[in-house]
Parts: structure tokens; sequence; C-alpha cells
């Protein structure tokens, strides 16, 4: 059996800075950086593969290139070279989907993906009610009819959980856990079969956290939605995901089933966030 | 039918910040039929759940193969499956279960065994009904079905851990000491649920430190010390 995975990436590499002849490439850094010209290597050669239905866990340290690399996936930021590949789209298959047009790029965007953002105000506007928020994802989906906007919002709003008479409230009176639920319904809302969420959890009370860890997880079961989810904590990653990759400085360093990854790490970084856990 | 065949197997530990590597296990050769039950015995440190936890994919190994014969691939090397494919197989063909119960947080014990149907494929209404008949088989008091397991006394995580494995019908259940911190009653309901498995053909590796308790059961013994299987559970178990 040869199963086929949704997205591959391929040596994704994002650096912020020119690079110079100390560095180019990737040399004489000092962790993702190059003291001569102030290159930033954010992200270098990272590949994977995503596969249908499954929850791959991404973990590394402030600063490692997590959201960095997020960006690059959704056509946040530019990447500096790489490939990802949607083969499961037979208008795309086996081209790299950062070289297509940019009107091509909105496209999968709205149709392929959702993203839920490490801070709210990059994946909300404060100021539209949250039932607004999520109607103008669905315009841009290509949805026009108001009614069905309307209806498609609330259930949304309503599957996670936030009640019925606060839908037409603006973001910005909500609390953390209420706001990354809303952009979480907002990400859901275009039927994507492909979730990004970077640090969902992160600066949420501990009771919060488990709710939308649930959330998410209850997603998963219930959609069937493949996910990558980034996290800083290891303990995040522990609960949602099958598979794990352990970024440092930009690069991959170890990738494994996450119960492996936890019993039995084989990097001394890895091994060092593991013991911080126990 | 040879059902896993374990050749040359080892394992070593590295911890980097006391730059120090373990040999935690090496030169393990055995192999089990479709149906049997091997016992492993050997002393503490020796390597038991080491073995096990390789053939799982809770540890990598780094010498020899662990051959499994999948009903999915054909044969196939647990030392070199690909994430998926173990994902896959622990799924639908093995299973594992420990004294420690390592599920979920705030999910009940009823949702812990739907989940382990639904993961298959299951529907609601399957899951839901043959949930309900593995707990009652495993003798789980009612009243605990639907409150979260992380209070429950040994034997009842056991039973819980093992109704979860089992609803799944694996072709190979690894057992790591199951009977360890029982009573005798406990205990005497473990080695029934072993024998009703067995009864319906699966293929079992346990780990034992009372293995006597298991005569009749257990087809064959390997033992770490002398690096043998055995057919006699008595034997085995003298030294
Ligand atoms: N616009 C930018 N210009 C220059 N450097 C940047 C820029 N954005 C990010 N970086 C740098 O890229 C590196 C990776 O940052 P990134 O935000 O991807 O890390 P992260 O893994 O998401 O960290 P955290 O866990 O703190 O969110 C960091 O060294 C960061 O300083
Ligand atoms: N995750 C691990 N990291 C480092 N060393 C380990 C790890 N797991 C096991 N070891 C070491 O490997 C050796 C074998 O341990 P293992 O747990 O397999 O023994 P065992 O035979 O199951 O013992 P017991 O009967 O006490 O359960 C021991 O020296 C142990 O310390
Ligand atoms: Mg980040
Ligand atoms: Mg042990
Ligand atoms: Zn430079």
């Amino acid at each position: 059996m040869h199963e086929a995975p949704l997205l591959r990436v391929r040596d994704l590499t994002k650096q912020f800075g020119e690079a110079c002849s100390s560095c180019d490439g990737g040399e004489n850094l000092e962790k993702n950086y190059c003291p001569t010209c102030g290159t930033v290597y954010a992200c270098q050669n990272i590949s994977f593969d995503l596969y249908p239905g499954e929850i791959l866990g991404i973990v590394g340290e402030s600063g490692s290139g997590k959201s960095s690399m997020m960006q690059c996936l959704y056509f946040d930021s530019e990447v500096t070279s790489g490939a990802v590949y949607l083969d499961h789209i037979p208008a795309l298959a086996g081209k790299n989907v950062f070289a297509l047009s940019s009107q091509q790029k909105r496209a999968i965007r709205n149709q392929q993906y959702g993203m839920v953002y490490q801070n709210p105000i990059r994946g909300l506007k404060m100021d539209f009610s949250s039932v607004g928020n999520i109607a103008e994802k669905l315009i841009a989906a290509g949805n026009r009819h108001v009614g069905d906007m309307e209806a498609v919002s609330k259930s949304l709003l309503e599957h996670v959980h936030i009640p019925l008479f606060r839908m037409k409230e603006e973001p910005r009176n909500f609390s953390g856990g209420m706001q990354q639920r809303v952009q979480i319904a907002k990400a859901l809302s275009n039927n994507p079969p492909i979730l990004f969420l970077d640090e969902v959890t992160t600066g949420l009370d501990l009771s919060v956290q488990a709710n939308v860890l649930d959330l998410i997880k209850g997603i998963q079961r219930d959609l069937g939605i493949s996910m990558i989810v980034v996290s800083h904590d290891l303990a995040v990653i522990r609960m949602l995901a099958d598979r794990t990759i352990v970024m440092l400085n930009g690069s991959i360093i170890e990738d494994g089933l996450t119960d492996q990854i936890l019993e039995d790490p084989q990097h001394a970084y890895t091994q060092q966030l593991v013991y911080s856990l126990l | 039918m040879t059902m896993l065949d374990i050749r040359n197997f080892g394992k070593q530990f590295t911890i980097h910040h006391l730059e120090k590597t373990i040999q935690a296990v090496e030169g393990v050769n055995f192999s089990i039929e479709e149906g049997e039950f091997l016992g492993i015995v050997g002393r503490s440190g020796s390597g038991k759940s080491t073995v096990l936890k390789s053939i799982y994919r809770s540890y990598l190994s780094d010498a020899g193969a662990i051959l499994y014969d999948s009903a999915r691939y054909g044969k196939v090397n647990l030392a070199k499956a690909t994430e998926r494919e173990m994902l896959y197989l622990r799924k639908y063909e093995i299973g594992y279960v420990s004294q420690f119960l390592n599920v979920m947080p705030r999910t009940t014990s009823r949702e812990l065994v739907e989940k382990a149907l639904l993961e298959m494929g299951e529907t609601e209404e399957a899951a839901r009904c043959e949930a309900e008949k593995a707990l009652d088989h495993f003798e789980l008091d009612e009243a605990l079905w639907d409150t979260y397991p992380n209070t429950f006394s040994g034997g009842e995580k056991l039973r819980l851990n093992i109704a979860i494995a089992t609803v799944k019908k694996p072709r190979l259940l690894l057992l790591d000491e199951p009977t360890a911190s029982l009573d005798y009653a406990s205990k005497m309901k473990v080695r029934e649920i072993i024998e009703k498995l067995k009864a319906n053909g699966t293929t079992l590796l346990g780990i034992f430190h009372d293995i006597e308790f298991m005569e009749g059961v257990c087809d064959k013994v390997y033992d770490m010390r002398t690096r043998k299987v055995t057919q006699e559970v008595a034997i085995a178990s003298e030294g």
C-alpha cells in the first residue's frame, strides 16, 4: 500500500536579509543568525508530508522558525526557496504552489486552507462582529447568499461554544480563549481540508487551554480535517498529535511518532525538552 | 505461520547531557507462531519492557530486525516501518497494554473504548454497543463507565486498558506486566481474559514476573538470562 500525502513540503527555506559571502547557504551562523551581515535564517530546508486526517505536531523553542514556516505555507510571506505540492488537486498535481500566480494562491488559500494565528489580531477584524468575521471568509471563498452565510456562521460559532446572544458582538470584547474559538470557527468556515494552527493555546489559562484542545481534537475526529499544529509546548503536542517534528534554529532535528519522541528522544535538544516536561 | 520473528535485536540509549550510552539489551532472538502465547521472564532491568516498546515503536531499536507478518502489508520490519505504517498497525493490528493508563485527559471510560472503535471506522451505533459489551465483559463496574479513569484503582485501570486494546480485536497483543500490583482475585480475572483472547486466536506476547501463574495458558517462555525459549513454564521460572 502506498498512501498519498495531502500536502508535501520540500526544502522550504525562509531568510530575512540578503546573506553575505560569510553565511551564504546558511554557513557560519550563530543559531539562525549571521553575525557578519545580520541575515536571519528562519527556516532551512524544511521537508515533511501531511497525510489525510492526521494532526502533525511541530514543536520547538521560541525563534525556531515555526511561525515563519506557517506564514510561508499560508502565503502570508514569500518563501526564499522551496516547494509545496497539493497533489490531490488534479490541476495542481506535481506543481509547486509557491510558483503559482497570486490569484491562484488566493484561490488555494480560500478553498484549501484555514489558519489560526498565534495572535488573534492577525486572524480577526476586532471591530467586526464575530458573524461578520466569518462572513468575510465565506465571501472570499465565493459565497454570496446572505441568509446562508448567517446560518453557517451561527452554526460554526455554536460548534465552538460561543453563546448565541454574543454572536453579533465584536471579538475585541471577548476573552483570549473566546477569540481563539472565533478564529477556529472562521478558519473552518470554508470547509478546508487543511488547517494550520499556530500556538492556539499559548497565553490561555490552563482550563481554557484544555477546552480549546478538546475542541480541536473533536474537529479532527468529527470532520477528519488534516492539521499542522505548532506549539513550543510539548504538552499540547502530546495531547493532539500522532506524529511530531522537532525544530531548532530553523531546521528539523528530529521526527517520529509522538509517544516515541516523548519516550525515546534522540537529539540532545529534544531530550532537554522532554526532561523539562517530566 | 510465524507472526513475529525477532532477530538479534538490540537497543541502546544515549543520554546526551550525561554523555552516557547505556546498552539496554542485545542479542535477543525468538519467534511466535500465530495464536501462541509467549511469556518473557528476566530480572529487573534486563530489558523486557524495552523489547515490547520497541515492537510497538515507542522505542526506536538500533540493531537487528523485528519481523511482523501483517494482514495489511505482509512481512514488515517494525524497526524500519514508516510512521504512518506504524500508526495503521497500532490502529488495526497490534495492541499494547501495561499497568499504566496513558489516555486522553477528560475522557470517560466509555468514550475511550468508543474512540478505539470509531478510529477503526465503526459507526457510532456499533461503537456504542461494542463498547458497552467490552466494559461489561471485563467487569468494569457500570458506575464507572461515565467517569474519568484517573481516580480508578490499579485493577480497574488495567481492565479498562485491556478493554480499550481488545475491542479492536488486535492480531498481536503485547502485555507488559498486566498483573503487577493486583490482588489474587484480579489476577485470576486477567488470566481468564487472556484465556478468552487466546481462544479467539489472538497472538500474545507478555511480560510476567510470576509466570507460573500463567501455567496452562502460556505456550512458551523466553528467559532473558539464558536467552533461550523453553516450552515449560515451570523450568523457566526456576533459576
Ligand atoms: N520580519 C522579520 N524580520 C526579521 N527577522 C524575523 C522576522 N520575522 C521573524 N524573524 C526571525 O525569524 C526567526 C524565527 O521566528 P519565528 O517567529 O518563526 O519563530 P517561532 O518558532 O514562531 O517562535 P515563537 O515560539 O516565539 O512564536 C526568529 O529569529 C525571528 O527573530
Ligand atoms: N527510555 C529510557 N531511557 C533511558 N534508559 C532506559 C529507558 N528505558 C529503559 N532504559 C534502560 O534500559 C534497561 C532495561 O530496562 P527495561 O525497562 O527494559 O527493563 P525491564 O526488564 O522491563 O525491567 P523491570 O522488570 O524492572 O520492568 C535499564 O537499564 C533501563 O534503565
Ligand atoms: Mg511563533
Ligand atoms: Mg519492565
Ligand atoms: Zn551573512
